[in-house]
């Protein structure tokens, strides 16, 4: 097979591992198709397992024969690798190198992953939009599903079943398509039935320079207004930003033209931006120096959490909009398929309880992210073609398996449901260090209260099950004396 | 009352502190208190001003509703309200300047405050904290340590108690001699002793050392604290201060020890910063969170340059130093600054707190409190604003230790029997003046006032209300693990203590509280487990009659009472919340929790002012907003 080639050295002996707060291992290292592996062969539990999916970087370094691997992970984690030898370290690097940059989708682990569980219920058929529309349709009558996209010739990024309002045929939809950015149309992202307001997300209008109209675009988007009310826009750009893409065929809905909605711009800034402010960020939390000073500097110059501050302000306003005004919001920014869907699955979270719950929270994701975004694959269309749910196993279907789920539950979770407002006050804001300090301190004595916290809501529950079967015995023997009694 | 010219201001506004939120009612002035009342909720919310706790008070210029009077409180409320008379405004206003600050100690609240105790409770609270048996815990006297009656009288030094521990070797003369060659005849004395090692944690002022001057009774008395320790043959002399200021004080004959005098001593300056950069920190700091509106740039840039968390990780590196030199080296180590009473009962009392896991219990923390600050002599008239003194003498030093301790917390949730609350609330006392704890600068100014029958202790009111200030997490077996503990003092584990900064900022918390919901958990654990030995007992009788059944109630979680605290006073689930919103038919929302607070919009796209305009209403509280701003 094709990975056979890009392994050079598969074994190396000798080799030792460092890794932040952990002691260090010597063993022999392992390279397969998609895993990195090191085992000191004495003690099962000192073995690391890589996925080569999740390298980041890698950097070499020789200190005589002796070389050494520096591997940063997508999971933040910095792990060093020595290697005797200096031709098995180059083939190792370069190996490493080859196989966590794999060019062919298929050849990634998903597609060889074969799960060492049994499969109670498929992923792939968790969260069909059929499914999800149908809630809707018991609540309102206003919207309908349209198949306009089935082959993905309207919009080849959005998903080939998409919930429109029922007065818009499915023709209007085809001319709306080309007067939004890679026709991304305004489609329901959500349906707040607590005052039937909703909530669509699109690509920006195509207005160009001269102001270009489309009566099919705001006759899509004014359909869903209640008579005499109001609509907001959410542009996810200044409004800099946004005049700017005129010049580039862009733009934003001109007031003129779309009377009964109200513009409001934010500033979230674009995916190459959030990535500069994350690295920023992974390096401020690396850095080991007392300094204070410095470390406030560099994690303010990142700007990670101005940018998490103005996403959920904006997630805040599109909530607030819905919930406190009572009016429709359509959100877009450039594509549609970044900051839109950020705002849109944020808001969600505020102002619907379902979204809070573990099964809620991965329906929100397939809706919002997977249908109308990213991961393995950008879209429907493309992972339609690379055979997905034939091919590899869906993260729901493990996940939802009920051991698993029980891992990821809060103890503290109790339903409401309300809607909830968050504070984004900077001081309200904080880093979140299971993530980005995960590999940078020991989290050992952090964790052990989290364990007791468990324990006392364990606790709780033992006690309140077993004083209502002391009760209830209590009430057996107390009939028992009575029907004694009695006779 | 000769003070109070305006006892009651009607339809006074009272405005949010982070949003445009307003709210309407009646202050009152009474001898103690500023009060105010909201007239129109159902509830009557209620916000108490102690007139001590008032740290600045302004009366901004006139606007078109009023007279805008803002008090900064030394518990970091900051409360603005308008009132609408200028002249009552006034009144209100020159009433509060004298009442803040009394001239004399008799006018403080705890002469006045009684809590309806009889003179036997009172002097039970008084002998709560015993310090002689706290050193006896630590295992002084012994062969090396004994009690000195050298300041039975505060005949040597009036700043320290009367008992104090000393090497046995050290004599009277020593110690004498030693006490006039240092600043405020503050010489070395035992603050802790690590039983383990023998070691001996001691604390001074700085000597008068000058340019040149010796003084052999001193490097006498360092050599008696180095010999007690056989475990070591040197001793850490620590020298807090950053070395320039050390230096400078040369000039004015003081400074510090020449390690070519000292036989066997290791000197070594930790860097941290005197009073009055503590003092434009925290100043800096308040300045930076009380902004409208902050922008996360300008809350870290803030941050960062009021170097108030610079100065706490300096005060806890300090500690960690000195807790590694003796439960790793097994050294004694002699602790100053200049006067030995800010920065040394700093880095003392947070060592042995690193050091003994007993100072991580509620009665521990507040024999700490009582030995390492107060009894030797932390100037807490003078750096609280007790009275009407010196405004260079104010410093949040003990703030910094409290915070401190907190940062502590938060790295090691399970070995504290405390909780956050606990802290903050003897932050608050010691800035209420309602205790007589924390009166006065010194032990012999204390028995003067006779604190001990004219006020109470403010520690029996805390342990009376313990079931609050407790750690639901805490596990008493963490100590036989981490007896020491061995915080990271990397700048990231350092963070802003919200909960005490903003502690009367409601938008600011979290909708939920953790602590409280699991605080109530184990108090419902503790009723549960009750109730099943009352049934087991029950049961074991079986043949008997009941005719009673077991109260139902008492499988219900039972919720305490608890201390107005916005931390604790979150709603403990949001279905209660639901129920008292949907009776009262309001919008429902999660306490402390409306959008309109959290003012996501920006001024000139409030979705408000597009809905329901009301050009007039708006442009007018705008103005206000900005006149006083």
């Amino acid at each position: 097979m094709e990975f056979a080639e890009l392994i050079k050295t598969p074994r190396v002996d000798n080799v030792v591992l460092h890794r932040p707060f952990m002691s260090r291992v010597e063993g022999t290292l392992c390279l397969t198709g998609h895993h990195l592996i090191l085992s000191s062969r004495q003690d099962s539990n000192e073995e690391l397992w890589l996925l080569h999916s999740n390298i980041d970087s890698i950097e070499k370094r020789f200190v005589g024969t002796l070389g050494t691997v520096i591997i940063k992970c997508k999971d933040l984690r910095i792990i060093q690798l020595d290697i005797p030898g200096m031709e098995e370290c180059l083939n190792i690097a370069s190996s490493i190198e080859a196989l966590s940059t794999l060019d062919s989708v298929t050849l990634m682990y998903p597609f060889f992953y074969r799960p060492m569980f049994e499969l109670i219920e498929d992923g792939w058929n968790t969260f069909l939009p059929e499914q999800s529309f149908k809630q809707i349709e018991s609540l309102t009558d206003e919207w309908r599903l349209s198949y306009v996209n089935k082959d993905f010739n309207v919009c080849p990024s959005y998903p080939p079943i998409l919930a429109v309002p029922k007065s818009i045929d499915d023709d209007t939809i085809r001319k709306v398509a080309t007067f939004r950015h890679a026709g991304r149309f305004p489609v329901l992202s959500y349906y707040h039935k607590k005052n039937g307001m909703v909530m669509m997300r699109s690509g920006q209008p195509l207005t160009g320079s001269n102001g270009r109209r489309c009566k099919e675009d705001e006759q899509l988007i004014n359909a869903t207004l209640r008579a005499g009310k109001r609509g907001y826009i959410i542009d996810t750009r200044s409004i800099n930003v946004a005049q700017q893409a005129k010049a580039r065929g862009g733009g934003f809905e001109l007031e003129a033209h779309y009377p009964q909605w109200r513009r409001i711009h934010k500033t979230i800034e674009r995916s190459n931006i959030l990535q500069e402010s994350l690295i920023k960020l992974v390096e401020a939390c690396n850095d080991q120096s007392h300094n204070m000073d410095r470390w406030l500097s560099k994690l303010e110059a990142s700007n990670w959490l101005t940018n998490i501050k103005e996403i959920l302000t904006t997630a805040c306003l599109a909530a607030q909009c819905i919930d406190r005004e009572g009016a429709s919001v359509l959100v877009h920014g450039t594509e549609g398929t970044d900051s839109t869907l950020q705002v849109t699955s944020l808001a969600q979270i505020i102002l619907d309880p379902t979204s809070r719950t573990i099964r809620g929270f991965e329906s929100l994701v397939e809706r919002e992210w997977l249908q109308f975004g990213t991961f393995l694959g950008n879209n429907s269309f493309e992972r339609g073609k690379l055979k997905l749910p034939q091919k590899t196993v869906s993260l729901w279907s493990w996940v939802n398996r009920p051991q698993d789920t029980e891992r990821f539950l809060n103890p503290l979770f109790e339903a409401n449901s309300l809607v909830i407002w968050p504070s984004v006050s900077p001081q309200s804001l904080l880093l979140w260090e299971g993530v980005f300090l995960r590999w940078n301190r020991s989290s050992k004595c952090l964790d052990e209260a989290y364990e007791e916290m468990i324990h006392i809501i364990e606790h709780n529950k033992e006690l309140q099950s077993k004083v209502s079967t002391l009760h209830r015995q209590l009430a057996e023997l107390e009939t028992e004396d009575v029907q004694l009694e009695t006779p | 009352m000769e003070h109070i010219t305006t006892p009651k201001v009607e339809q006074v506004k009272l405005l949010d502190r982070f949003s445009s939120r307003a709210t309407a009612g009646t202050l009152y002035l009474t001898a103690t208190h500023l009060l105010f009342i909201e007239s129109n909720t159902a509830a009557s919310e209620e916000t108490w001003i102690l007139h001590h706790h008032i740290a600045v008070v302004e009366k901004l210029s006139l606007t078109t509703s009023g007279c805008p009077l803002v008090i900064h409180c030394r518990n970091f409320r900051v409360v603005h309200f308008v009132i609408p008379r200028e002249r009552d405004c006034h009144d209100i206003y020159s009433s509060l300047l004298l009442l803040r600050r009394p001239a004399s100690y008799d006018d403080l609240y705890a002469f006045s405050y009684n809590p309806k105790q009889s003179e036997q409770q009172r002097a039970g609270g008084w002998q709560l904290i015993d310090l002689a048996s706290e050193y006896e815990r630590m295992g002084v006297p012994c062969d090396h340590w004994q009690l000195t009656d050298v300041n039975r009288n505060y005949k040597v030094c009036d700043t320290y108690p009367r008992d104090l521990f000393v090497p046995v070797s050290a004599s009277k003369p020593i110690i004498v001699g030693s006490s006039k060659f240092r600043s405020k005849g503050r010489f070395p004395v035992l603050s802790y002793f690590y039983q383990e090692k023998k070691a001996a944690v001691c604390r001074c002022s700085q000597p008068l050392s000058g340019f040149s001057a010796r003084c052999l009774e001193d490097e006498h008395m360092l050599q008696a604290i180095s010999k007690a320790n056989h475990n070591s043959r040197f001793m850490y002399v620590m020298d807090t201060r950053p070395k320039l200021n050390a230096l400078a004080n040369r000039a004015a004959g003081k400074g510090y020890e020449n390690e070519d005098n000292y036989s066997n001593i290791r000197f070594q300056f930790v860097g941290i910063e005197n009073i009055h950069v503590m003092r434009a920190s925290l100043q800096k700091l308040l300045e930076v969170i009380g902004t409208k509106s902050l922008s996360m740039t300008d809350y870290f840039s803030g941050l960062e340059s009021s170097g108030w968390l610079r100065h706490i990780k300096a005060v806890l590196d300090a500690a960690v130093i000195l807790a590694k030199a003796v439960t790793v080296e097994g050294a004694s180590v002699l602790v100053h600054c200049s006067d030995g009473w800010d920065r040394t009962a700093q880095v003392c009392s947070l060592g042995a707190l690193l050091m003994d896991p007993f100072y991580r219990t509620i009665k521990g923390l507040m024999v700490l409190i009582e030995k390492d600050w107060i009894s030797f002599g932390h100037k807490f008239a003078d750096r609280c604003d007790q009275l009407d003194g010196d405004p260079k003498e104010v410093s949040p030093v003990f703030t910094q230790f409290l915070e401190c301790v907190w940062q502590l917390t938060e790295q090691f949730p399970q070995a504290f029997q405390y909780n956050e609350w606990f802290l903050i609330q003897i932050h608050e006392h010691v800035h209420s003046c309602q205790f007589g704890n924390f009166l006065g600068n010194c032990q012999r100014e204390r028995e003067e006032l006779r604190l001990k029958d004219k006020t109470y202790s403010l520690w029996q009111f805390l342990l009376n209300d313990q079931e609050n200030y407790v750690n639901p997490v805490y596990q008493p077996g963490f100590s036989e693990t981490h007896p020491v503990l061995e915080p990271s003092t990397l700048p990231f584990s350092f963070k802003f203590w919200r909960n005490m900064y903003h502690q009367f900022d409601r938008s600011m918390h979290p909708r939920q509280s953790v602590l409280k919901q699991v605080l109530s958990l184990k108090a419902s654990n503790r009723d549960l487990e009750k109730a099943a030995r009352a049934l087991e007992a029950k049961l074991q009788k079986q043949g008997v009659f009941l005719s009673i059944a077991v109260d139902s109630k008492s499988k219900d979680p039972v919720h305490p009472v608890r201390p107005k605290s916005l931390i604790l006073s979150a709603p403990l689930n949001c279905k209660e919340d639901e129920q008292k919103l949907s009776v009262c038919d309001r919008v429902r929302t999660v306490e402390g929790s409306s959008s309109a607070e959290n003012g996501y919009n920006e001024e000139e796209e409030e979705p408000a002012s597009f809905t329901k305009p009301e050009p007039t209403l708006v442009s007018l509280e705008r103005g206000v907003a900005r006149m006083t701003c």
